[in-house]
């Protein structure tokens, strides 16, 4: 038997290779990658009301789009250089440990295991969320703890499903799972009825019931928060310039809040004597170099995307079908816990 | 031709030689991606290894055939999730395969109607994608009533948007004479039929097996029953808060999953049914009659036997393809292997590892499925010779 | 021949209201001519078919009228979630008001008709590769300037179309070309799994065993995990690919494991004397497998290629899973208006009915090709 492989060999090599070929290979510190490749790569959620959600236009707005849109606008001056990878709760995590997204913006909990474990650095909390229970108003509950036997529908994959493991053990009552892995189906399993009760961060659940009922009024949240849920944007580990970058940026947004800078107001205020006003937009040089961008950094964020409260309120405060209040999210001049260190 | 040339051309060293050259080239390609993967993840400072299989889950599971509580540990729960997706699988595969049998005869019946009736059931199923099918099963049982108002169908049996609940007997305690002489029962009936079916190959003389098989199964146990005092005490579910309490349940996921995976692979049974008999010659059937065989024993003696050998080897094939699409239950919230392990990644973040062993066991069940099958297709080919 | 096909399928569909045709189950020819003959010699020739008669039409008599009124009498054809709440019938309005994302996802809204154009252009290529007469090796040119086409369209950045980047595709485009592109790429690859599988090299052909059996052991949704979630971990760091061309990857993986089964099947229906007479004829291995055997094998699996096709098309919903935009998951996004929630059946029937269409075409060509190859092979 004469037998040569001589084409199988290279086939396979061949086809190995294909699939490793697209997409730019990109060394280095990922500020520079991205600066190179020309845009920011964006983990978001793949539809969350007020948060990241795609218009029946498919345009990306929330208040987790907006600061992909800040981070745009800190690199590259415009809000357009950003491409959106929408991220199931199971993807979002290999997804920013493998390189695919440069950034994760995407209602993520910040744990202890999450920055260690994980391999994950946390930026500044860009919401203060809790997690609770969303009932039936028929149902006439008024506390969670009434739900000893209730069925409880919740995402797999998110550290929602041993909140109220958890919340149950302590309390030492019972309740059965209903675990689905997509947001749609499991949200038409609680409103058709095969749960008593849907667990999420608050503000998830005011989004679904404003965003996915069409009488809002049927459905209460409970005040039981059974859960600290600091949601915050994320980057890998070992990469100190890019966490620096996109912390700031953040920082940068509640800063300009402090000082009552409005992205209509921003042109004026470039002529204001507050030497840390200066400082902030650029006037006064040297923030913009030491994270490794234009001086004009953050004058491009607030002009282009706005303050922090801008943000909020358009997204999820009054400007939006949410109306929630600032809440825990509101500055620490007005009792909340948004505050900005010194931009110096 | 010199030595040298003849060795460059002889087969064997080329054999040698590409062989060597592919498996290099494979093993460089698992260690390029082991190595990449380690070194990504220790960039990361992103655990390995499985220790957190000895971990606290800290989870719940909707259902078990274990008992289970979040205080368990990864490797339970990856237990309890193997066994919801073995479970579900092998109910499926019992109904699939009569559902299967029914509409595989149906379609070649003389009757027209009923022939029309299997072909409109084959072509609908096979052609929708089993997902689709799954999640229009999950609907419809969504819209069943709250278990406030829900109906008893049976006494004491109710059928819900929270699944079907269903009494169990109290005292499990009581039942055991009963269950040791269906046991009997059960052996008595094997040993009949070897005894049977050697009378009638040495002296040709046919016995009714069917009564008196049902007899045994029956009748023992039911005999033990009554002599113990028929205990009838049940465990009925009632309405109580949110829910039912009490009684057995079987939750509208494995309802959907069971009911969907079954419809859907009895559509493809069907045409291996039917290729079956098709493949045994209707001369058989005549010839059986000419020996003075009733029709039910023709099917059973000669056409079965004969088609089976046929039917066999594709049967393997779809229930090893239902047990793999079980795994779509995690569209559909029922708990089996795949969701445990995805909630398992996304605790713990060590996807690699979880998705690994979850394709191993896969592996596993489907190589001993297949192992089995084999077995009996051999044992049966041997048979019919 | 598709125009044969279309013929056949209506003549089936008729068949169920009306006579029976002679096309599916023929009658007996002589009492078809008399109603009453042939239903007493279909329907009622015995006491358990007499029964079972009465069963189907006691089902269909239950089953019927209720559907009808729901789909047809009953339904809202064009009209707001309002009227369709008031009215009984099924509300086809949702239909109408959401076809654009449930075809096109969240492609933008005013360059829709590019996808639509590249799914007609598919279409037509798909139809065309349908008639034998065109098995030519034009046919292969036909196609990659068909798919270039496509992507020009799709993507844009060219001819003066705007750039959409492929994160914004959705919806049928994905479906079809997710399926075409993994039976395409899958088919080569099968082939060297074939042959590598019955190589006389024991290590060539334990690895292609290994990755065949492995493929086959485990469910599609978790190669498609490993192809999401994993597979970025694989490669280097800085190395991306795209997550649309990774479940591409798995997909593919997974169609050439069964694919290379089938072809398998046709390398051993070739007579051993095949083998033999070529080996006599002093070729070399990739002589003999190039121009004897393969193209014999290759004619026999062609209905196998065609079924397996069919399953790849309905197992492309399974992307859903892994969070991309098939025509599945942008029926059910088009659902989660709360306006339009309650009508998500309608949806699912509506998609439902898109698959079946596609699928039930494919079989039908299938089952005409084996009828037609066998014929052909008879002598």
């Amino acid at each position: 038997m004469n037998i040569s492989l001589k084409t199988i060999a290279p086939a396979a090599i061949a086809a190995i290779a294909a699939l490793a070929l697209p997409g730019a290979a990109r060394a280095g510190a990922t500020l520079d990658g991205v600066k190179q490749k020309g845009y920011v790569q964006c983990g978001v959620n793949l539809g969350l009301y007020g948060f990241s959600a795609p218009d029946e236009k498919g345009q990306w707005s929330g208040i987790d789009v907006d600061f992909c849109r800040a981070v745009s606008a800190a690199v590259f001056g415009s809000v357009d250089k950003v491409k959106y990878t929408p991220l199931s709760a199971q993807q979002r995590l290999p997804a920013l440990q493998s390189g695919e997204v440069d950034l994760l913006a995407r209602n993520t909990t910040r744990t202890l295991s999450r920055d260690t474990a994980n391999g994950l650095n946390f930026a500044p909390t860009n919401y203060y969320d809790g997690q609770a229970f969303m009932v039936s108003a028929k149902l006439g509950l008024k506390s969670a703890k009434q739900l000893n036997g209730a069925t409880v529908c919740v995402l797999p994959g998110t550290t929602t499903e041993q909140n109220v493991a958890d919340y149950f053990r302590a309390n030492k009552m019972n309740f059965k799972p209903v675990v689905i892995e997509k947001n749609e189906e499991l949200h038409k399993a609680f409103f058709g009825g095969r749960c008593d009760a849907l667990s999420s961060d608050a503000s998830q659940l005011a989004a679904i019931r404003a965003a996915e009922t069409s009488a809002p009024n049927d459905y209460v949240i409970l005040p039981e928060q059974i859960s600290k849920e600091p949601l915050a944007p994320a980057v890998r580990q070992g990469d100190e310039e890019w966490t620096n970058l996109v912390t700031w940026v953040f920082y940068a947004m509640v800063q300009a809040e402090e000082k009552g800078i409005r992205s209509d107001g921003v042109d004026t205020a470039l002529s204001s004597p507050d030497p840390d006003v200066k400082r902030l937009l650029g006037v006064t040089a040297g923030n913009g170099k030491n994270l490794g961008v234009e001086e004009t950094w953050a004058y491009n964020v607030i002009k282009l995307v706005g303050n922090y409260g801008e943000s909020f309120e358009r997204n999820l405060g009054t400007g939006s079908k949410l109306k929630m209040a600032r809440g825990l999210n509101a500055l620490y001049t007005e009792g909340g816990l948004m505050y900005a260190p010194p931009l110096k | 031709m010199t030595n040298v040339t003849r060795f460059l051309n002889s087969a064997q060293v080329r054999g040698w030689f590409y062989q060597g050259l592919v498996v290099s080239a494979a093993a460089l390609t698992g260690w390029y991606l082991v190595s990449n993967t380690l070194t990504n993840l220790a960039k990361r400072g992103v655990a390995t290894g499985f220790d957190f299989l000895g971990r606290e889950a800290g989870f719940e599971i909707g259902e078990s055939l274990l008992a289970y509580s979040a205080a368990d540990t990864y490797l339970k729960a990856f237990a309890v999730g193997l066994l919801n997706t073995l479970a579900v699988s092998a109910a499926a595969v019992v109904l699939a395969s009569v559902l299967g049998l029914l509409v595989g005869v149906g379609r070649l019946s003389s009757n027209w109607m009923v022939g029309r009736f299997a072909t409109v059931y084959v072509e609908s199923v096979r052609n929708v994608p089993l997902l689709l099918q799954l999640i229009v099963w999950y609907a419809i049982i969504g819209r069943l009533p709250s278990p406030r108002t829900a109906p008893e169908l049976l006494p004491n049996l109710f059928l819900s948007n929270r699944g079907i609940k269903y009494p169990t007997l109290a005292d499990p305690g009581s039942h055991t004479p009963t269950l040791l002489a269906l046991a009997a029962g059960i052996a008595a009936t094997v040993v009949l039929v070897r005894w049977a079916r050697r009378r009638r190959e040495t002296t040709g003389k046919p016995f009714p097996t069917l009564p008196a098989a049902a007899a045994l199964v029956l009748g023992l146990p039911l005999a033990a029953f009554l002599l113990n005092g028929a205990p009838l005490a049940l465990d009925a579910p009632v309405r109580e808060g949110f829910d039912f309490a009490g009684g057995g349940t079987v939750s509208p996921e494995f309802t959907a999953l069971f009911i969907g995976l079954s419809v859907y692979t009895a559509g493809f049974i069907a045409e291996i049914v039917r290729s079956g008999i098709l493949a045994v010659p209707h001369g058989q059937t005549e010839a059986g009659l000419a020996l003075g065989l009733k029709p039910g024993q023709v099917l059973r003696l000669i056409i079965l036997p004969q088609a089976l050998r046929v039917i066999v080897p594709p049967l393997t094939s779809q229930y090893l393809n239902l047990t793999k699409n079980s795994s779509l239950a995690v569209a559909i919230g029922y708990p089996d292997l795949v969701s445990v392990s995805n909630t398992s990644a996304n605790q713990t973040g060590q996807v690699v590892e979880a998705v690994a062993l979850m394709m191993a066991v896969y592996l596993v069940i489907s190589l001993a499925i297949s192992t089995y099958m084999n077995w009996y297709n051999r044992k049966l080919s041997l048979v019919t010779r | 021949m598709s125009k044969d096909l279309t013929t056949r399928s209506t003549a089936w569909a008729a068949s169920f209201e009306e006579e029976p045709s002679q096309v599916m189950v023929p009658p007996p020819a002589l009492t078809a001519l008399k109603p009453f003959g042939w239903a007493k010699d279909n329907l009622f020739n015995s006491r358990l078919n007499t029964a079972l008669t009465l069963a189907c039409l006691a089902i269909l008599w239950f089953a019927v009228p209720p559907v009808v009124s729901w789909a047809l009498v009953n339904a809202t054809w064009l009209g707001t979630p309002e009227q369709c709440r008031a009215a009984e019938g099924a509300c086809w309005s949702i239909i109408a008001a959401k076809h654009r994302p449930i075809f096109f996802g969240t492609y933008p809204y005013e360059e829709q008709w590019r996808p639509l154009l590249a799914c007609a252009l598919f279409l037509v290529a798909l139809g065309v590769s349908a008639v034998r007469a065109c098995w030519r090796p034009w046919l292969v040119g036909v196609w990659v300037g068909c798919l270039g086409l496509m992507g020009a369209l799709m993507w844009g950045g060219v001819f003066g179309l705007t750039y959409v980047a492929n994160d914004r595709w959705g919806g049928l485009p994905i479906t079809l070309m997710l399926s075409v592109f993994a039976i395409a790429l899958a088919f080569p690859l099968s082939v060297v799994l074939a042959l590598g599988r019955q190589s006389g090299l024991p290590a060539i052909r334990s690895l292609c065993v290994g990755f065949i059996e492995l493929m086959r052991g485990v469910p599609l949704v978790s190669v498609l995990f490993m192809a999401s979630v994993m597979f970025p971990l694989f490669l280097p760091e800085g190395v991306t690919v795209d997550k649309l061309l990774r479940a591409l990857a798995g997909l593919t993986m997974f169609t050439a494991a069964y694919l290379a089964e089938a072809v398998r099947g046709g390398l051993q229906a070739i007579p051993r004397g095949q083998y033999e007479a070529a080996d006599a004829l002093g070729l070399s291995y990739w002589q003999k497998m190039l121009l004897i055997i393969l193209p014999q094998a290759l004619r026999i699996v062609i209905p196998p290629i065609v079924n397996q096709f069919i399953s790849c098309f309905k197992d492309t919903s399974l992307v859903t899973i892994v969070g991309l935009y098939d025509l599945l998951t942008a029926a059910n996004l088009a659902t989660t208006d709360p306006e339009w929630r309650p009508f998500f059946g309608e949806v699912y029937v509506f998609v439902g009915l898109i698959f079946w269409g596609f699928c039930y075409s494919m079989s039908r060509y299938s089952q005409w090709l084996e009828r037609e190859s066998n014929r052909y092979n008879r002598r």
